[in-house]
C-alpha cells in the first residue's frame, strides 16, 4: 500500500462524501423545518436519477457540451423541487402534528408509490446516463489514473455546502428556515407565512435530492433499488450530523466517506456495517448527534394502549375463536391453510412489536432485525448444527431475544426519532451481514431446506403447531402487558418525570422490553422459516419492518386485538390483490397514507372508538 | 435531624443561571414555601431536590445524607415525594390504577409478569384516594379529569410513596378558590399529623400566608429573603421584588432581570 493508492482512496472517499453530503443535507433541511423524517428522500433521489438520465442524452442529441450536459443535471434536480413542492401540498402539510411514527409511514407510503410510478414512467430497466462532456478523460494522480468526473463530484460537495450556507445565512427565506429549526413556536408567533416557508422548505430538499441523484448518472445507472439504499445512507448521515444541522451533515457524510473507502480495505464487503456502527457508536455517546439538539418529547400517549375495564366475556370469546381455528382443518384446503399459518405469524410478530409501540411508546422501525434474527437463528441451526426443529425454533428465539438484549441496550437512552432511526440502523446492519457473510449466511440466496420434520410436514399439522405456539406466545405476552410489567412501560411512555419520581428503572424496563419484543419476534421469524422451508435477507429489510408496521396501523395501536386484526387484514390483501395487478406497491402505499389520514386509530381502534363515543 | 437541608445549589442552562447559591432547610412538620416571579428559578431549584435536574454546584442533604448525586429513583426509595408543576400523572390509565403503579413501585414489585396490576394493592389505592378526596372517580380514566383533579391524583401518587419529604411545585395552579383551601388544608393536616416535611411553590398569596410556616423569596436565582410569613410581608426587599397590595404581595416582574 502506498502513498498515491492511499491519495486516491482518500479521494474516492470524498467523492463518495459530495454525493451523500448533497443528498442528506435536503434532508436534514427538510427535517429542521417540518420535523418531519421523510422517508421518501431517497424516492426523490431516485427520480432525480431517472429524470436526468432520460433528460441529458435528449438535450446533448441538441447541442454537445459541458453547458449542455450541467444544465440538464440542474433541470432535473428542479423537476424534483417540483414534485417536492407537491408532496407538501399533498400530504405532508396534513400530517405536521402526527405523531412521528405516522409520518414515518405515510413518508413510506410515498415510497412504495414512487417505486411502481418509476417503473411506470421510466421503465423497468436500469438506465445508464451519458458520461459528462470535458470530463470523460481521467487524470494522472501520483502515476495513478483517477476519473475526473469524480473530481468534479469532490468539488460539488462544497459549492452545495456553500449556496446552502449563503440561503441560510443572507436570505430572509433562510433566515426564517433557521429560526423554525431551532424554534417553531417563534415562527408561527412571527406570524409568518408558514404554510409558504414550508413548501418552500420542501422545494429546497427535493431540489437537493433530485440534483444528489442526476449527479449520479455517469457512474451508476439509475435503478429501482436506489431509494432505500440512499435513504438508509442519508439517515445515518442526518443522525450522526444532529438531525437538521447542515454542517453536521457535512462533517459526517466526510467521515462516512472516508470510512468506506478505507473500511473496504479491512473489511472488503461490510462497508455497511462499518457505517452503522459508526452511527452506534456516535449516539452511543451523543445521543443528539455531532451537532443535533435535544428534541423535546412527550404527549405520546395519544398513540398507545390504554387502560380498559376488563370484558367479562373475553376469556370465553378467545376459547371460541381458538377452537374455531382450530377447525380450520377440517374444511380448508393446503393453499388456505399456508395463508393462514402465515397470518398467524405475522400477527405474533406484529404483537410483539405492540409491546414496544403501543405499551412502552417507543417508535421501532426496525422490528424485522428481531424477525429475521429468529428466521436465521433456526435456519442456521438447521444448516449447521443439523438441529430438528424443536431446537431449531427455540434457538431462533434465543438468537432474537439475545439480539434485542444487545440492540437495546444501545436503545434505551435514545428516545424519539433518533430511536427509531437506531432501530432501523440496527436491522439494517444484521441485513448487510445476512447479504455479506455469505459463507455462512448464503448470501443473497439465503438457506434452504429449512423443513419441520416429516410428521408435521402436513400443511394442517403445521398449521395446527402455529395455532398452538402463537397462542401460547400471545397470552403469556398480553399477561405481561397486563402486569405491573407493562404497566411500568406504560407509565414510563405516558410520563418518563413522574414514573422516574415513583422510583420506577426506566431503561430497564425498557430493555427488557427490547428483550421480550425480539424474542416473540424471534419465535414467529423461526416459525416463518419451517413454514417457508427457507430463509434470505429480505426478511430482515426494511418493507418487511413495515410490514408489521403497516399491519398494527391497521389494526390500531390503541387495541390489544389491532394487531392480530391488522395481520389478517393486510396478508388476505396482498394475497388476492397482488396477482391481480402490477401495482401492488402503489396500492399499499396509497393505502397506508390514507389509513394515515383518515383512521389514525386504525381500524380496529376506529371501532372500539365509536363504540365507546356512542356509550 | 434536619429533614431537607440543600446547601449553595447552583444551576445554569447556558448563560442563563437559574439559580445561584440556593440554600434552604426544611424541618419535620413544617411547610415552607418558596415564592418567587415567573422564572425566578423556583422550579429549578425543586428540580434539584427532587433529581430530575443534576445542580451545577452545592449539595442536597436528606436527614443528613448527602443525595446530591441520587437519581429521582433513589430519592424516592429514601422519602421524597413529589408534584410537578405542569402535572405529571398516567393519563393512559384510570385514577385509581395511577395510584397503584405508585404502590407497586414502592412494594418493588414492577417486574412481576404475570398477576394483573389492576389487581395489586386495590384496597390501599382507595384508602389514598380517600385521602385526597377522590374516590369517587377511581375507575375513570386519568386522561378525562379536570385539570385540578390531576393535580390531587399526583398527591395520592406522591403520598403513595410513604414519604417524608414533598415538593410541590404550584401544587394548587388550575384549581377555583374553595378546592385551594380544601387542598391545602388537606395538606397542612397531614403535616402536622404525619410530621411530613413540605416544601411548595404558590402564586396564590393567601395560600403562601396561610399555610406556610417559613416564606423564602426566590428572585433571579438567589434567595432575597426568608423568614415566618408576617417578616416577610413587611420586607422591604420582598416589596420592592412585588407590589405589595391590601391582600399582601403580587408578582410585579415577570422575569427575572
Ligand atoms: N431546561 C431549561 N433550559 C434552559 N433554560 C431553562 C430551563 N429551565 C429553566 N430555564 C430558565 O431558568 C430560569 C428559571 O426557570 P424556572 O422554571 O426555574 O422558574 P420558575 O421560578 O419556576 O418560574 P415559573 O413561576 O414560571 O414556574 C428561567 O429563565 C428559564 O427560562
Ligand atoms: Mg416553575
Amino acid at each position: 500500500m502506498d502513498l498515491s493508492f492511499i491519495l486516491i482512496q482518500a479521494l474516492n472517499g470524498l467523492a463518495s462524501a459530495s454525493s451523500l453530503f448533497i443528498t442528506a443535507c435536503g434532508l436534514t433541511l427538510v427535517f429542521g423545518v417540518t420535523r418531519i423524517v421523510n422517508f421518501a428522500h431517497g424516492s426523490l433521489y431516485m427520480v432525480g436519477a431517472y429524470t436526468a438520465a432520460t433528460l441529458v442524452p435528449r438535450l446533448l442529441e441538441m447541442s454537445y457540451g459541458p453547458a449542455t450536459f450541467w444544465a440538464g443535471i440542474v433541470l432535473s434536480a428542479l423537476v424534483v423541487g417540483l414534485i417536492g413542492i407537491l408532496l407538501e401540498i399533498l400530504l405532508l402539510r396534513r400530517i405536521y402534528r402526527a405523531p412521528e411514527l405516522f409520518q414515518l409511514l405515510a413518508t413510506f407510503g410515498v415510497v412504495l408509490v414512487f417505486q411502481d410510478l418509476v417503473v411506470q414512467i421510466f421503465g423497468p430497466q436500469d438506465i445508464l446516463g451519458p458520461r459528462a462532456p470535458g470530463l470523460r478523460q481521467p487524470i494522472e494522480i501520483l502515476g495513478r489514473r483517477f476519473p475526473s468526473y469524480e473530481l468534479a463530484l469532490i468539488i460539488a460537495g462544497p459549492i452545495v455546502l456553500g449556496a446552502v450556507w449563503l440561503l441560510l445565512r443572507r436570505t430572509r427565506f433562510g433566515i426564517l428556515v433557521r429560526a423554525a429549526t431551532q424554534d417553531r413556536d417563534m415562527v408561527a408567533a412571527l406570524g409568518v407565512n408558514q404554510a409558504l416557508l414550508f413548501t418552500g422548505t420542501l422545494f429546497c430538499g427535493a431540489f437537493l435530492a433530485g440534483l444528489g441523484g442526476a449527479l449520479q448518472i455517469p457512474r451508476v445507472a439509475a435503478n429501482t433499488g436506489m431509494d432505500l439504499s440512499v435513504i438508509a445512507e442519508c439517515f445515518v448521515v442526518t443522525v450522526v450530523g444532529g438531525m437538521g444541522s447542515v454542517p453536521g451533515a457535512f462533517l459526517a457524510a466526510l467521515i462516512i466517506g472516508q470510512l468506506q473507502a478505507f473500511g473496504i480495505l479491512i473489511f472488503p464487503k461490510s462497508t455497511l456495517v462499518v457505517v452503522f456502527l459508526l452511527m452506534a457508536l456516535v449516539l452511543a455517546i451523543r445521543p443528539n448527534g455531532f451537532f443535533g439538539r435535544p428534541e423535546a418529547t412527550g404527549g405520546s400517549h395519544v398513540v398507545g394502549i390504554a387502560s380498559r375495564a376488563p370484558v367479562r366475556s373475553g376469556p370465553l370469546l378467545m376459547i371460541a375463536v381458538l377452537v374455531v381455528l382450530a377447525a380450520l382443518p377440517l374444511i380448508a384446503d393446503p393453499y388456505l391453510l399456508k395463508v393462514a399459518t402465515e397470518i398467524l405469524i405475522l400477527a405474533l410478530f406484529a404483537f410483539s412489536l405492540q409491546l414496544l409501540i403501543g405499551v412502552g411508546g417507543l417508535v421501532s422501525f426496525g422490528h424485522a432485525a428481531f424477525f429475521g434474527l429468529g428466521a436465521y437463528g433456526a435456519a442456521l441451526a438447521v444448516k449447521w448444527l443439523e438441529a430438528s426443529m424443536f431446537v431449531a425454533v427455540p434457538s431462533g428465539l434465543l438468537l432474537a431475544g439475545a439480539g434485542g438484549a444487545l440492540i437495546g441496550a444501545f436503545l434505551v437512552r435514545l428516545s424519539g426519532i433518533y430511536l427509531a432511526m437506531m432501530t432501523l440502523a440496527a436491522a439494517q446492519i444484521l441485513y448487510a451481514v445476512a447479504f455479506q457473510w455469505v459463507d455462512v449466511t448464503g448470501g443473497d440466496n439465503g438457506i434452504i431446506g429449512v423443513w419441520p420434520p416429516a410428521w408435521a410436514g402436513p400443511r394442517a399439522i403445521y398449521y395446527l403447531l402455529t395455532l398452538a405456539v402463537t397462542a401460547i406466545a400471545l397470552f403469556g405476552l398480553t399477561r405481561l402487558i397486563d402486569a405491573p410489567f407493562g404497566y411500568a412501560l406504560r407509565a414510563a411512555r405516558d410520563s418518563e418525570p413522574r414514573a422516574e419520581s415513583i422510583g420506577l428503572a426506566v431503561r430497564r424496563h425498557r430493555w427488557l422490553a427490547f428483550v421480550a419484543a425480539g424474542a416473540g419476534a424471534g419465535l414467529a421469524g423461526a416459525l416463518y422459516a419451517f413454514s417457508r422451508g427457507s430463509v434470505d435477507p429480505s426478511l430482515l429489510g426494511i418493507p418487511t419492518s413495515v410490514d408489521a408496521l403497516t399491519m398494527l396501523l391497521l389494526g390500531g395501536i390503541q387495541a390489544l386485538t389491532g394487531p392480530l386484526a391488522g395481520a389478517a387484514v393486510l396478508h388476505a390483501l396482498r394475497d388476492w390483490i397482488m396477482p391481480l395487478t402490477p401495482f401492488w406497491r402503489l396500492l399499499l402505499g396509497l393505502s397506508i397514507i390514507t389509513m394515515v389520514l383518515i383512521f389514525p386509530r386504525g381500524l380496529v381502534g376506529t371501532v372500539f372508538h365509536g363504540r365507546e363515543e356512542r356509550a | 435531624m434536619t429533614l431537607l437541608e440543600a446547601k449553595g445549589l447552583r444551576k445554569a442552562f447556558g448563560g442563563v443561571v437559574a439559580a445561584r447559591d440556593v440554600s434552604l432547610t426544611v424541618e419535620r412538620g413544617e411547610m415552607v414555601a418558596l415564592i418567587g416571579p415567573n422564572g425566578a428559578g423556583k422550579s429549578t431549584v425543586f428540580n434539584m431536590i427532587g433529581g430530575q435536574l443534576r445542580a451545577d454546584a452545592g449539595s442536597v442533604l436528606l436527614d443528613g445524607v448527602a443525595i446530591t448525586d441520587a437519581t429521582p429513583q433513589d430519592r424516592f426509595r429514601k422519602g421524597i415525594g413529589r408534584t410537578f408543576q405542569v402535572a405529571q400523572a398516567f393519563l393512559s390509565m384510570t385514577v385509581l390504577e395511577n395510584i397503584q403503579m405508585a404502590l407497586i413501585s414502592r412494594h418493588r414489585e414492577a417486574l412481576r409478569l404475570w398477576t394483573p396490576a389492576r389487581e395489586r394493592y386495590r384496597e390501599d389505592a382507595l384508602q389514598l384516594l380517600a385521602q385526597v378526596g377522590m374516590e369517587g372517580t377511581a375507575n375513570r380514566s386519568c386522561a378525562e379529569l379536570a385539570y385540578g383533579d390531576v393535580k390531587r391524583v399526583e398527591l395520592a401518587i406522591a403520598l403513595a410513596g410513604d414519604p417524608k419529604l414533598i415538593l410541590m411545585d404550584e401544587p394548587t395552579a388550575g384549581m377555583a378558590p374553595a378546592e385551594r383551601s380544601a387542598l391545602m388544608e388537606l395538606t397542612d393536616t397531614m403535616t402536622r399529623s404525619r410530621r411530613l416535611g413540605v416544601l411548595f411553590t404558590e402564586h396564590d398569596m393567601d395560600v403562601v400566608f396561610g399555610h406556610a410556616d417559613r416564606v423564602l423569596v426566590l428572585l433571579g436565582g438567589q434567595i432575597i429573603a426568608s423568614g415566618p410569613p408576617e417578616e416577610i410581608r413587611r420586607n422591604p426587599k420582598v416589596r420592592e421584588a412585588y407590589l405589595g397590595d391590601t391582600h399582601g404581595l403580587r408578582p410585579l416582574l415577570t422575569s427575572s432581570p
